[in-house]
This record gives C-alpha cells, sequence and structure tokens, in this order.
C-alpha cells in the first residue's frame, strides 16, 4: 500500500510542489498501478533472467576519442539564471 | 586489552585516465575555463544518447585483475536518481547491482604481520560536476555550476569492514593507490582529487561479533585527514556509548580546520536513490578472451616487485617497500642499478637525498633533474675515489639544480679529492703547528679532540682531502 506519506516523500525526491488534492489523486493512482503489478506477479518467473533491456543488443561501445565541445554560450542558453561562465541554481541544502 | 573494537570500511573513488568522458566524447582534461569541457550528451540535454567508452571499460577490468577481483560476464549501468545540481540529470549514471567485477582483496602490512582486506565490489560511473558556494553549503544565497567534470569516468571500490583501526584504513588506502597507479589506469592524486575516500566506521564492545551502528564520513581529502578523521571518530564514538548514549545512522563531514567530524543531517532523506537500469544503456557481455589478454598486459605489480627486490637484490624489507611504493620510483631505482651494481648504496642515496631533494621541491620523481645514469655515474666518481662522501653531497645537489653530469660539476668547481699524500702532509703539518692545545688533548686521551683537527684540514682543502688519508697523517704526526 502507499500511503500519503510516501507520496509526500516522492515529491520531496522529484523536487514536486503538490496540492492536497493532487495529493490524494497520485495516492489513489500509484496504488492502482500497484494493484496491477500484483496481477502481474501471478505469473511464475522461476526461470525468467531479469530484464536488463528491453533490446536484444550488447556491448555498443565507443573508441576513447575527444570530439567537438558545444560553446558555453549554447550551453547557457537554455539555463533559467546564470552568472557570468556559470550555471546559478538555488542553495542545494 | 582494548574494551572497543573499530571496524571501518572504505569506499575509494578513483578518477580514470582516459581522454574523454565516459559517455560521450568531451574532453577529460583537467581545468578549463567553466562550463567549457561539455557537450549536450554530459549536459543531459533531451534527445541526447550516452555511449559508453570502451576504454573505460577495459581500465575497470585492468584495476579489478590487480585487485585480485572476479570480472563480471554480465554487467549493467543504472540510474542513481537525486536531486543535487552536481549532475544536470538529475541522476548519476553508476552500477547497482551488476557491477564490472566483485569478490577481491589486497594486502597490507599490520604490526602483527600480512594482513587480507576484502574487496567486495569494483564499479563503474561518472564524476559530477563542481558546486561553488559563496561561503559554506549552508549561508550560501545560492550556487555556481561548472559541469566540466560531469561524466569524466571513476571507478568505485568498496572494501569490507575488514579494517579495525586508522592505522590500517591508511595502509590499505596507501596499498590500493600503489597498486592501480602500477596498472596506469590513474594518477590517483588525492590532492587533484583523482583519488577520494569515504569511510563508513562504527564501534562495538571487544569479543562482539555484531556490528556496531555506522556513521558515514565524507571529505576525507588526503592521507592526513583519513587518519585524523577516524581517529576522532573511534573516540567520539566510544565517549557517547560510554556515556550510555547511542549511535546515530549518518552522514559526517570531516572539518579539517577544528580537528572534527559533524552531522550532515540535511543529506539523511536524500537517501534514497531509487536506482533502476539505464535503459538509454545496453548491458555489457564481456569476453573471457578480452579479461585475459588485459590481465596478461598487467605490470609486475608493487607485492611481486617487492619481494624480487629482497630476493634479487639483497635489499632490506623497509627499502623495498619504500622504493615500490609507487611504479616511477622503482623504474628510476631499477634505472640506477642498471649501469651501477651497487642496490644498496643506490637505495640509500634514493630514499635519502633524493627523496629529501624531492620532498622539499615538491617534485615527481619523473620530473626530477638526475637522471638515473647520472645518479649512478656520481656513485661511480665516488667509489674510486675521485670525490669524497662529502663532496658527492654537494655534487648531488647542484646536479639537482641544473641537471648536469657529476663529472662536469667535479671538474667545473675542482672538487676532485686530494689523495696526494704530500699535499695532505703539508695542511696536517700547518694544521698540527697552530692547534697545540688540541694535540696535547689527543696526547691525553681526548679522542674528541682529533674530530676538530680533521675538520681543520678539511676546511683549509675546501673538504676535498680524501677524509681516511687526513685521519692516518694525524694519527701518525701525533
Ligand atoms: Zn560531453
Amino acid at each position: 500500500m502507499i500511503s500519503k506519506k510516501d507520496v509526500d516523500q516522492v515529491a520531496l525526491l522529484g523536487r514536486l510542489e503538490l496540492t492536497g488534492e493532487e495529493k490524494e489523486m497520485f495516492t489513489r493512482q500509484l496504488n492502482d498501478i500497484l494493484e496491477h503489478f500484483r496481477f502481474l506477479e501471478r505469473l511464475d518467473t522461476t526461470d525468467v533472467q531479469p530484464t536488463a533491456h528491453v533490446l536484444p543488443l550488447k556491448n555498443v561501445l565507443r573508441e576513447d576519442w575527444p570530439g567537438q565541445h558545444m560553446s558555453r554560450e549554447d550551453a547557457l542558453a537554455n539555463c533559467p539564471d546564470r552568472d557570468e561562465d556559470y550555471f546559478k541554481v538555488p542553495r542545494i541544502v | 586489552m582494548a574494551r572497543y573494537e573499530t571496524v571501518i570500511g572504505l569506499e575509494v573513488h578513483i578518477e580514470l585516465k582516459t581522454r574523454s568522458k565516459i559517455f560521450c566524447d568531451s574532453t577529460t582534461e583537467f581545468g578549463g575555463d567553466p562550463n567549457t569541457h561539455i557537450c549536450p550528451v554530459c549536459l543531459g540535454l533531451p534527445g541526447t544518447l550516452p555511449v559508453v567508452n570502451k576504454k573505460v571499460v577495459e581500465y575497470a577490468i585492468r584495476a579489478a585483475l590487480a585487485l585480485n577481483c572476479q570480472i563480471a560476464g554480465f554487467s549493467k549501468f543504472d540510474r542513481k536518481n537525486y536531486y543535487y545540481p552536481d549532475m544536470p540529470k538529475n541522476y548519476q549514471i553508476s552500477q547497482y547491482d551488476l557491477p564490472i567485477a566483485e569478490h577481491g582483496y589486497l594486502d597490507i602490512d599490520t604490526g602483527g604481520g600480512v594482513k587480507r582486506i576484502g574487496i567486495t565490489r569494483l564499479h563503474m560511473e561518472e564524476d559530477t560536476g563542481k558546486l561553488v558556494h559563496q561561503g559554506t553549503i549552508t549561508t550560501t544565497p545560492f550556487s555556481l555550476v561548472d559541469y566540466n567534470r560531469a561524466g569524466v569516468p571513476l571507478i568505485e571500490i568498496v572494501s569490507e569492514p575488514d579494517l579495525r583501526s586508522p592505522e590500517e584504513a591508511c595502509s590499505y588506502m596507501e596499498k590500493l593507490k600503489a597498486i592501480v597507479q602500477y596498472t596506469g589506469v590513474s594518477d590517483c592524486k588525492m590532492e587533484e582529487g583523482s583519488l577520494r575516500c569515504d569511510a563508513n566506521i562504527s564501534v562495538r564492545p571487544a569479543g562482539s561479533s555484531k556490528l556496531g551502528t555506522k556513521a558515514e564520513i565524507k571529505n576525507l581529502n588526503s592521507f592526513r585527514a583519513l587518519q585524523r578523521a577516524l581517529s576522532y571518530e573511534v573516540e567520539r564514538q566510544i565517549e557517547a556509548l560510554e556515556e550510555g548514549g547511542r549511535i546515530v545512522q549518518e552522514t559526517r563531514t570531516w572539518d579539517e580546520g577544528k580537528g572534527v567530524t559533524l552531522s550532515m543531517r540535511s543529506k539523511e532523506h536524500a537517501h534514497d536513490y531509487r536506482y533502476f537500469p539505464d535503459p538509454d544503456l545496453v548491458p555489457l557481455v564481456i569476453e573471457k578472451e578480452w579479461v585475459e589478454d588485459i590481465r596478461r598486459s598487467l605490470p609486475e605489480l608493487p607485492d611481486a616487485r617487492r619481494r624480487r627486490y629482497v630476493m634479487e637484490y639483497g635489499l632490506p624489507g623497509y627499502d623495498a617497500a619504500v622504493l615500490t611504493s609507487t611504479r616511477e620510483m622503482a623504474d628510476y631505482f631499477e634505472d640506477c642499478v642498471a649501469s651501477y651494481s651497487n642496490p644498496k648504496a643506490v637505495s640509500n642515496w634514493i630514499m635519502g637525498d633524493l627523496a629529501r631533494l624531492l620532498n622539499a621541491n615538491n617534485q615527481e620523481i619523473t620530473a626530477c633533474r638526475i637522471k638515473p645514469r647520472q645518479l649512478a655515474s656520481l656513485l661511480e666518481l665516488m667509489e674510486k675515489g675521485t670525490i669524497s662522501g662529502k663532496i658527492a653531497k654537494t655534487v648531488f645537489e647542484e646536479m639537482f639544480a641544473s641537471g648536469k653530469d657529476a663529472g662536469v660539476i667535479v671538474k667545473e668547481k675542482g672538487l676532485v679529492q686530494i689523495s696526494d699524500e704530500g699535499a695532505i702532509a703539508a695542511v696536517v703539518a700547518e694544521v698540527i703547528a697552530s692547534n697545540p692545545k688540541s694535540v696535547e688533548d689527543i696526547r691525553a686521551g681526548k679522542e674528541k679532540a682529533l674530530g676538530f683537527l680533521v675538520g681543520q684540514v678539511m676546511k683549509a682543502t675546501r673538504g676535498k682531502a680524501n677524509p681516511e688519508l687526513v685521519n692516518r697523517l694525524l694519527k701518525e704526526r701525533i
């Protein structure tokens, strides 16, 4: 069961500000999702390996060659706030 | 017997010396103006995809083999989710339940002999960006971020809780550093941040097999900090228990200035990383053949080299340990011995005068202006009696400063040892004549006075007189 407290915690970790109404809605919806997975749990998966990836691919690797950088102006162009050459963010703690 | 036992496990992060980042082709070069070594991938811009740098996997396997780990046949990357802005994506790509390597060990020397320390796992991950604060992290109004280091490849090496004292923890770190440096995958420079360490530490009543509650100590940026922080923490925890209190499981940071560890309570609730497999990266299937190729390319490692120095060169265990502590110093030693076959003499000079000058000048042995072959020829000049041991030290300092050959310096400065008996006898006669008091003292049995007269002769010859000859002549004439 997912409680409202769990939703508060997840919201905090996701930096989401939720209204009381939204919290109730998400608690309900997340429980519905869990219910669906409980249904899937009825399948016998004893001999099935956990899925690491849905595509049948492995070892996609590149050689260790440095390439072109993007310009700093392009990098900073979309950020909400900057201080000269830096991204500027709210205090973290 | 001590009433408490300390239990320590270390988590060590090591930056790999690749040219490009782990998931993109941005450079890993140190420094650079803020936010210039970045691209859409390491900035986590929508629509970009990470691709694993093959060299990172190779280096991780290389370090893991040197640490006696078993290499996984199947490995994958996971997302570690958290909301600090040191990663632009809001997650760090790391490895969770299927790391590239597990079950290794390394051996450390303790007062009670060799002790084997288990290595739980070694995994690959990306480094984070750098946050710049105004003032401290808790009082700054905002933070500035530089993402140049975001995406630089790291390996994290987690030890078993096998360490029993701050001293053992330091030995473990030193050994780990030496081994990884030998493999060539990292510089392992703590002062530049390419080697970093967090410690889990707890205490428990002696004889108990149940682990006490641990604290995680961060910000251990030097061997000194590691030693001091752990010693402080042992005392703090014992004191708390003695007073009937209990240890809180928490993250603490080492404050170098105050010499204490401080609680970082604010980080606690963030410890829910919600790992899940990164859907942007496909799994790694490591072929045995590749692993064996890498194993074959490993150099002789510190322990083996050290044993060989004792067996092959007849060096004391202590010398062998110091000389093999870095690959560069061991190489230097062997290059010297190749042209001057008195290993103990070479060892003395490297561990003594050379180490002292390198330290005083904050210089690496690879940058030393005295090349191994030049040190060898200095030792030869001494052995042949061309210069005295005392003059050799002066010549050595000059060589260190100028990089000139010993022979050139000796010639330029006229430092050739005077072994001509007639020439020395004349000086000896003069010294005897002008120091009647000392001569009397010697005759009265005061041996000390002889040293004074030897000094006078050396002074008059500017240190060039052959000391054995001086001693003999003085004794003959008094
Ligand atoms: Zn990049």
